[in-house]
Protein backbone atom coordinates (compact mmCIF):
# COMPACT_ATOMS: atom_id res chain seq x y z
CA UNK A 1 0.00 0.00 0.00
CA UNK A 2 1.57 3.42 -0.62
CA UNK A 3 1.05 6.16 1.60
CA UNK A 4 -1.74 7.91 -0.02
CA UNK A 5 -3.99 4.79 -0.05
CA UNK A 6 -2.91 4.16 3.85
CA UNK A 7 -4.60 7.53 4.43
CA UNK A 8 -6.95 7.05 2.70
CA UNK A 9 -8.20 4.10 4.38
CA UNK A 10 -7.41 5.84 7.62
CA UNK A 11 -9.68 8.73 7.22
CA UNK A 12 -12.47 6.29 5.80
CA UNK A 13 -12.45 4.01 8.89
CA UNK A 14 -11.98 7.49 11.49
CA UNK A 15 -14.72 8.46 9.46
CA UNK A 16 -16.93 5.77 9.28
CA UNK A 17 -16.42 5.05 13.12
CA UNK A 18 -17.10 8.84 13.91
CA UNK A 19 -20.15 8.30 12.12
CA UNK A 20 -21.51 5.05 14.14
CA UNK A 21 -20.42 6.95 17.05
CA UNK A 22 -22.31 10.12 16.50
CA UNK A 23 -25.38 8.05 14.97
CA UNK A 24 -25.66 6.06 17.91
CA UNK A 25 -25.58 9.19 20.46
CA UNK A 26 -28.44 10.63 18.53
CA UNK A 27 -30.80 7.50 18.41
CA UNK A 28 -29.94 7.13 22.40
CA UNK A 29 -31.26 10.82 22.75
CA UNK A 30 -33.80 11.01 20.42
CA UNK A 31 -36.55 11.09 22.90
CA UNK A 32 -35.43 14.25 23.88
CA UNK A 33 -34.36 15.30 20.42
CA UNK A 34 -37.64 15.61 19.24
CA UNK A 35 -39.29 18.52 19.45
CA UNK A 36 -43.15 17.67 20.81
CA UNK A 37 -45.03 14.70 21.46
CA UNK A 38 -48.03 13.32 19.23
CA UNK A 39 -51.53 12.50 21.50
CA UNK A 40 -50.53 9.25 20.91
CA UNK A 41 -47.12 9.09 22.52
CA UNK A 42 -48.87 11.22 25.25
CA UNK A 43 -51.34 8.46 26.24
CA UNK A 44 -48.38 5.74 25.56
CA UNK A 45 -46.00 7.22 27.81
CA UNK A 46 -48.69 8.63 30.69
CA UNK A 47 -47.49 11.81 31.35
CA UNK A 48 -48.44 13.14 34.79
CA UNK A 49 -49.76 15.93 35.48
CA UNK A 50 -47.83 19.00 35.75
CA UNK A 51 -45.00 17.26 34.54
CA UNK A 52 -44.06 19.70 30.79
CA UNK A 53 -43.59 19.02 27.69
CA UNK A 54 -44.56 20.24 24.10
CA UNK A 55 -47.72 18.50 22.90
CA UNK A 56 -47.80 18.73 18.59
CA UNK A 57 -50.26 17.73 16.46
CA UNK A 58 -52.94 19.41 14.03
CA UNK A 59 -55.46 21.44 15.54
CA UNK A 60 -58.72 19.72 14.67
CA UNK A 61 -61.65 20.96 12.44
CA UNK A 62 -64.63 22.58 14.40
CA UNK A 63 -63.00 21.84 17.58
CA UNK A 64 -61.76 25.71 18.69
CA UNK A 65 -63.85 27.40 20.79
CA UNK A 66 -63.21 31.20 22.42
CA UNK A 67 -64.76 31.38 25.84
CA UNK A 68 -64.36 34.76 27.96
CA UNK A 69 -61.57 36.73 27.38
CA UNK A 70 -58.52 35.32 25.30
CA UNK A 71 -58.79 32.28 26.49
CA UNK A 72 -59.48 29.36 23.21
CA UNK A 73 -60.29 25.84 23.89
CA UNK A 74 -59.14 23.41 20.72
CA UNK A 75 -58.39 19.54 20.53
CA UNK A 76 -55.00 18.47 19.17
CA UNK A 77 -54.96 15.18 16.98
CA UNK A 78 -52.64 13.15 15.28
CA UNK A 79 -55.33 11.51 13.67
CA UNK A 80 -55.29 8.58 15.64
CA UNK A 81 -55.91 9.81 19.36
CA UNK A 82 -56.82 13.37 20.34
CA UNK A 83 -56.19 15.55 23.05
CA UNK A 84 -58.19 19.05 24.49
CA UNK A 85 -55.98 22.11 24.85
CA UNK A 86 -56.98 25.13 26.80
CA UNK A 87 -54.62 28.06 26.02
CA UNK A 88 -55.38 32.13 27.66
CA UNK A 89 -53.00 34.15 25.75
CA UNK A 90 -52.41 35.61 21.69
CA UNK A 91 -52.87 33.16 19.16
CA UNK A 92 -50.09 33.38 16.35
CA UNK A 93 -51.63 34.55 13.05
CA UNK A 94 -50.97 31.11 11.17
CA UNK A 95 -53.09 29.40 14.32
CA UNK A 96 -56.04 27.37 11.67
CA UNK A 97 -58.18 24.43 12.24
CA UNK A 98 -56.69 21.98 10.13
CA UNK A 99 -53.23 23.42 10.57
CA UNK A 100 -50.19 21.90 12.66
CA UNK A 101 -49.69 23.55 15.81
CA UNK A 102 -47.57 22.87 19.07
CA UNK A 103 -48.55 23.87 22.68
CA UNK A 104 -46.25 24.10 26.00
CA UNK A 105 -47.59 23.13 29.29
CA UNK A 106 -48.50 20.40 31.66
CA UNK A 107 -51.46 18.20 31.87
CA UNK A 108 -53.86 18.90 34.16
CA UNK A 109 -55.99 16.79 36.74
CA UNK A 110 -58.74 17.22 34.47
CA UNK A 111 -56.91 15.83 31.82
CA UNK A 112 -56.62 18.40 29.86
CA UNK A 113 -53.39 19.89 28.27
CA UNK A 114 -52.80 23.47 30.12
CA UNK A 115 -50.62 25.52 27.46
CA UNK A 116 -49.07 28.43 28.34
CA UNK A 117 -47.27 29.26 25.02
CA UNK A 118 -48.67 28.04 21.46
CA UNK A 119 -46.72 28.16 18.15
CA UNK A 120 -48.11 27.53 14.72
CA UNK A 121 -46.43 24.44 12.87
CA UNK A 122 -46.38 25.45 8.50
CA UNK A 123 -46.26 22.74 6.56
CA UNK A 124 -44.42 22.17 3.23
CA UNK A 125 -46.89 23.07 0.84
CA UNK A 126 -46.37 26.68 -0.63
CA UNK A 127 -48.69 27.69 -3.70
CA UNK A 128 -50.93 31.24 -4.54
CA UNK A 129 -54.06 31.23 -2.77
CA UNK A 130 -55.86 30.78 -6.86
CA UNK A 131 -54.26 27.27 -6.72
CA UNK A 132 -55.61 26.33 -3.10
CA UNK A 133 -58.95 27.48 -3.98
CA UNK A 134 -58.82 25.27 -6.79
CA UNK A 135 -57.49 22.49 -5.03
CA UNK A 136 -60.25 22.82 -2.40
CA UNK A 137 -62.88 23.44 -5.29
CA UNK A 138 -61.59 20.02 -7.08
CA UNK A 139 -61.91 18.57 -3.44
CA UNK A 140 -58.44 17.06 -4.12
CA UNK A 141 -57.50 19.35 -1.46
CA UNK A 142 -55.54 17.09 0.84
CA UNK A 143 -54.58 20.02 3.95
CA UNK A 144 -55.37 18.13 6.82
CA UNK A 145 -55.24 14.94 5.74
CA UNK A 146 -52.35 14.32 8.65
CA UNK A 147 -50.19 13.07 6.30
CA UNK A 148 -48.24 16.69 6.28
CA UNK A 149 -49.49 17.31 9.78
CA UNK A 150 -46.95 18.33 12.33
CA UNK A 151 -44.80 15.30 12.16
CA UNK A 152 -47.57 12.88 12.61
CA UNK A 153 -46.56 10.63 10.09
CA UNK A 154 -42.65 10.22 11.71
CA UNK A 155 -44.73 8.46 15.03
CA UNK A 156 -43.85 5.01 13.42
CA UNK A 157 -40.62 5.20 15.51
CA UNK B 1 -9.29 17.74 -11.95
CA UNK B 2 -5.31 17.39 -11.33
CA UNK B 3 -3.98 19.47 -14.01
CA UNK B 4 -5.91 22.65 -12.38
CA UNK B 5 -4.46 21.96 -8.75
CA UNK B 6 -1.84 23.90 -9.88
CA UNK B 7 -1.89 27.20 -8.40
CA UNK B 8 -0.49 28.75 -11.36
CA UNK B 9 -3.09 27.19 -13.63
CA UNK B 10 -5.66 27.56 -11.38
CA UNK B 11 -5.02 31.80 -11.63
CA UNK B 12 -5.20 31.59 -15.19
CA UNK B 13 -8.52 30.17 -15.40
CA UNK B 14 -9.64 32.16 -12.86
CA UNK B 15 -8.66 35.31 -15.16
CA UNK B 16 -10.51 33.58 -17.91
CA UNK B 17 -13.80 32.71 -15.97
CA UNK B 18 -13.91 35.97 -13.43
CA UNK B 19 -15.60 37.76 -16.24
CA UNK B 20 -18.24 35.65 -17.14
CA UNK B 21 -19.22 34.20 -13.74
CA UNK B 22 -19.31 38.33 -12.45
CA UNK B 23 -21.98 38.40 -15.31
CA UNK B 24 -23.85 35.86 -14.76
CA UNK B 25 -24.06 36.27 -11.46
CA UNK B 26 -25.40 40.00 -11.89
CA UNK B 27 -28.10 38.57 -14.34
CA UNK B 28 -29.28 35.69 -12.02
CA UNK B 29 -29.98 37.82 -9.16
CA UNK B 30 -31.40 40.48 -11.01
CA UNK B 31 -33.73 38.44 -13.05
CA UNK B 32 -34.05 36.00 -9.83
CA UNK B 33 -34.90 39.09 -7.14
CA UNK B 34 -37.31 40.58 -9.84
CA UNK B 35 -39.24 37.28 -10.20
CA UNK B 36 -39.12 36.94 -6.38
CA UNK B 37 -40.16 40.68 -5.77
CA UNK B 38 -43.04 41.71 -8.58
CA UNK B 39 -43.65 38.62 -10.12
CA UNK B 40 -44.39 35.48 -7.64
CA UNK B 41 -47.84 35.09 -5.96
CA UNK B 42 -48.13 35.70 -2.42
CA UNK B 43 -48.58 31.86 -0.72
CA UNK B 44 -52.41 30.99 0.25
CA UNK B 45 -51.33 30.93 3.96
CA UNK B 46 -48.00 33.08 4.37
CA UNK B 47 -48.88 35.90 2.56
CA UNK B 48 -45.89 37.96 1.30
CA UNK B 49 -43.78 36.80 4.00
CA UNK B 50 -43.47 33.49 1.56
CA UNK B 51 -40.83 35.90 -0.05
CA UNK B 52 -38.46 35.61 2.65
CA UNK B 53 -37.57 31.92 0.98
CA UNK B 54 -36.15 33.18 -2.13
CA UNK B 55 -33.32 34.41 0.45
CA UNK B 56 -33.68 31.48 3.57
CA UNK B 57 -33.66 28.74 1.36
CA UNK B 58 -30.85 29.32 -1.24
CA UNK B 59 -28.58 30.96 1.78
CA UNK B 60 -29.04 27.39 3.88
CA UNK B 61 -28.67 25.30 0.41
CA UNK B 62 -25.17 27.04 0.26
CA UNK B 63 -24.21 26.93 3.89
CA UNK B 64 -24.29 23.52 3.42
CA UNK B 65 -22.90 23.11 0.34
CA UNK B 66 -19.90 25.26 1.48
CA UNK B 67 -18.94 22.87 3.82
CA UNK B 68 -18.72 20.08 1.75
CA UNK B 69 -16.74 22.09 -0.50
CA UNK B 70 -14.28 22.68 2.51
CA UNK B 71 -15.08 18.41 3.49
CA UNK B 72 -13.77 17.52 -0.16
CA UNK B 73 -10.85 20.39 0.00
CA UNK B 74 -9.73 18.98 3.85
CA UNK B 75 -9.53 15.37 1.66
CA UNK B 76 -6.88 16.83 -0.53
CA UNK B 77 -5.35 18.43 2.08
CA UNK B 78 -4.92 15.16 4.57
CA UNK B 79 -4.22 12.77 1.32
CA UNK B 80 -2.92 14.32 -1.03
CA UNK B 81 -1.33 16.98 0.94
CA UNK B 82 -2.14 19.64 -2.23
CA UNK B 83 -1.28 23.39 -1.17
CA UNK B 84 -4.44 24.47 -3.26
CA UNK B 85 -7.10 21.94 -1.18
CA UNK B 86 -5.78 24.21 1.70
CA UNK B 87 -6.33 27.35 0.05
CA UNK B 88 -9.84 26.50 -1.13
CA UNK B 89 -10.65 24.66 2.65
CA UNK B 90 -9.15 27.82 4.35
CA UNK B 91 -11.15 30.89 1.97
CA UNK B 92 -14.97 28.73 1.63
CA UNK B 93 -15.27 28.75 5.26
CA UNK B 94 -15.89 32.76 5.84
CA UNK B 95 -18.25 32.78 2.96
CA UNK B 96 -19.96 29.49 4.12
CA UNK B 97 -20.24 31.57 7.50
CA UNK B 98 -21.94 34.28 6.20
CA UNK B 99 -24.60 31.97 4.13
CA UNK B 100 -25.17 30.66 7.36
CA UNK B 101 -25.87 33.31 9.16
CA UNK B 102 -28.12 34.65 6.73
CA UNK B 103 -30.16 31.42 6.63
CA UNK B 104 -30.12 31.72 10.68
CA UNK B 105 -31.33 35.59 10.51
CA UNK B 106 -33.81 35.56 7.74
CA UNK B 107 -35.46 32.16 9.37
CA UNK B 108 -36.03 33.83 12.87
CA UNK B 109 -37.34 36.76 11.22
CA UNK B 110 -39.60 34.54 9.33
CA UNK B 111 -40.30 32.51 12.24
CA UNK B 112 -41.60 35.23 14.45
CA UNK B 113 -44.41 36.09 12.34
CA UNK B 114 -45.34 32.50 11.23
CA UNK B 115 -44.74 30.16 14.17
CA UNK B 116 -44.73 33.33 17.17
CA UNK B 117 -41.31 32.90 18.02
CA UNK B 118 -37.69 34.39 16.52
CA UNK B 119 -36.01 31.14 17.79
CA UNK B 120 -36.45 27.12 19.59
CA UNK B 121 -34.12 24.87 20.44
CA UNK B 122 -35.45 22.09 17.72
CA UNK B 123 -33.38 19.47 15.65
CA UNK B 124 -33.16 21.66 12.06
CA UNK B 125 -32.71 25.11 13.85
CA UNK B 126 -29.72 23.94 16.54
CA UNK B 127 -27.96 21.34 13.86
CA UNK B 128 -27.35 24.53 11.56
CA UNK B 129 -26.31 26.77 14.54
CA UNK B 130 -24.30 23.74 15.14
CA UNK B 131 -23.09 24.33 11.29
CA UNK B 132 -22.02 28.11 12.17
CA UNK B 133 -19.74 27.68 14.98
CA UNK B 134 -18.29 24.86 12.97
CA UNK B 135 -17.20 27.57 10.72
CA UNK B 136 -16.42 30.00 13.64
CA UNK B 137 -14.27 27.10 14.71
CA UNK B 138 -12.44 26.58 11.40
CA UNK B 139 -11.99 30.22 11.16
CA UNK B 140 -10.15 30.53 14.52
CA UNK B 141 -8.06 27.41 14.03
CA UNK B 142 -6.66 29.14 10.70
CA UNK B 143 -5.65 32.22 12.72
CA UNK B 144 -4.79 30.93 15.84
CA UNK B 145 -1.78 28.63 14.07
CA UNK B 146 0.75 30.55 12.53
CA UNK B 147 2.42 27.95 10.18
CA UNK B 148 -0.10 26.90 7.35
CA UNK B 149 1.02 23.62 6.51
CA UNK B 150 0.20 22.52 10.14
CA UNK B 151 -3.17 25.03 10.52
CA UNK B 152 -4.56 23.46 7.21
CA UNK B 153 -3.98 19.86 9.20
CA UNK B 154 -5.99 20.58 11.97
CA UNK B 155 -8.82 22.26 10.14
CA UNK B 156 -8.63 19.48 7.47
CA UNK B 157 -9.29 17.20 10.35
CA UNK B 158 -12.01 19.36 12.28
CA UNK B 159 -13.50 19.91 8.96
CA UNK B 160 -13.95 16.18 8.65
CA UNK B 161 -15.12 15.74 11.76
CA UNK B 162 -17.97 18.42 11.60
CA UNK B 163 -18.74 16.64 8.50
CA UNK B 164 -21.06 14.40 10.10
CA UNK B 165 -23.03 17.39 11.04
CA UNK B 166 -24.46 17.74 7.09
CA UNK B 167 -26.86 15.03 6.77
CA UNK B 168 -27.61 15.57 10.19
CA UNK B 169 -28.93 19.12 8.62
CA UNK B 170 -30.52 17.67 5.81
CA UNK B 171 -32.77 14.79 7.49
CA UNK B 172 -33.63 16.57 10.93
CA UNK B 173 -36.86 16.75 9.81
CA UNK B 174 -37.38 13.64 9.14
CA UNK B 175 -35.76 11.94 11.95
CA UNK B 176 -37.06 13.83 14.69
CA UNK B 177 -40.39 15.76 15.15
CA UNK B 178 -39.51 19.71 14.77
CA UNK B 179 -40.85 22.99 14.78
CA UNK B 180 -39.40 23.11 11.24
CA UNK B 181 -41.25 21.85 8.09
CA UNK B 182 -40.20 19.08 6.05
CA UNK B 183 -38.60 19.69 3.34
CA UNK B 184 -40.16 20.68 0.27
CA UNK B 185 -38.04 20.42 -2.78
CA UNK B 186 -35.60 17.88 -2.59
CA UNK B 187 -37.68 14.76 -1.46
CA UNK B 188 -39.55 11.80 -2.34
CA UNK B 189 -42.85 12.06 -4.36
CA UNK B 190 -41.29 15.28 -6.00
CA UNK B 191 -41.53 19.41 -4.89
CA UNK B 192 -44.16 20.55 -2.65
CA UNK B 193 -43.90 24.11 -3.53
CA UNK B 194 -45.97 25.62 -6.63
CA UNK B 195 -44.39 26.13 -9.56
CA UNK B 196 -45.27 30.08 -9.83
CA UNK B 197 -43.09 30.02 -6.37
CA UNK B 198 -40.15 27.11 -7.12
CA UNK B 199 -39.27 29.23 -10.32
CA UNK B 200 -38.16 32.18 -8.86
CA UNK B 201 -36.36 29.85 -6.30
CA UNK B 202 -34.66 28.14 -8.52
CA UNK B 203 -33.21 31.08 -10.12
CA UNK B 204 -32.38 32.53 -6.99
CA UNK B 205 -30.37 29.45 -5.89
CA UNK B 206 -28.48 29.57 -9.19
CA UNK B 207 -27.77 33.26 -8.20
CA UNK B 208 -26.64 32.29 -4.89
CA UNK B 209 -24.50 29.26 -6.73
CA UNK B 210 -22.89 31.67 -8.92
CA UNK B 211 -22.53 34.32 -6.25
CA UNK B 212 -20.18 31.29 -3.78
CA UNK B 213 -18.16 30.56 -7.28
CA UNK B 214 -17.47 34.23 -8.02
CA UNK B 215 -16.71 34.74 -4.27
CA UNK B 216 -14.65 31.51 -3.58
CA UNK B 217 -12.36 32.36 -6.83
CA UNK B 218 -11.42 35.63 -5.62
CA UNK B 219 -10.74 34.72 -2.25
CA UNK B 220 -8.70 31.82 -3.17
CA UNK B 221 -6.84 34.31 -5.74
CA UNK B 222 -5.89 36.45 -2.95
CA UNK B 223 -5.03 33.83 -0.70
CA UNK B 224 -2.23 32.31 -3.05
CA UNK B 225 -1.00 36.02 -4.28
CA UNK B 226 -0.58 35.89 -0.03
CA UNK B 227 1.49 33.21 0.32
CA UNK B 228 3.50 34.01 -2.65
CA UNK B 229 4.17 37.87 -1.44
CA UNK B 230 4.79 35.82 2.19
CA UNK B 231 7.25 33.23 0.65
CA UNK B 232 9.17 36.49 -1.34
CA UNK B 233 9.55 38.49 1.50
CA UNK B 234 11.23 35.29 3.60
CA UNK B 235 13.33 35.15 1.03
CA UNK B 236 14.04 38.67 0.78
CA UNK B 237 14.72 38.54 5.01
CA UNK B 238 17.19 35.73 4.52
CA UNK B 239 19.15 37.01 1.72
CA UNK B 240 19.30 40.45 4.13
CA UNK B 241 20.02 38.30 7.41
CA UNK B 242 23.06 36.45 4.96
Amino acid sequence: MTRKQRRTVLIGTAMAVLSVAVGLVLFALSDSIVFFYSPSEVMAKEMAPGQRFRLGGLVEDGSVERSQGTTVHFVVTDMSKELPVSYTGVLPDLFREGQGVVAEGALGPDGVFHADNVLAKHDEKYMPPEVAAKLKQQGVWEGASGETGAGAESKVN
Amino acid sequence: MISLANPTRFLELVRIVLPWLTGLTVILFAVGLYLSFFVAPPDYQQGETVKIMFIHVPSAWLAMMAYTVIAIAALGSLIWRHPLADVAGKTAAPIGATFTFLALITGSLWGKPMWGTYWVWDARLTSMLVLFLLYLGLIALWEAIDEPSRAGKAAAILALVGFVNVPIIKFSVDWWNTLHQPASVFRMGGSTIDPSLLAPLFVMAGAFTCLFLLLHFLAMRAEILRRRVGALQQIEAQRAAA
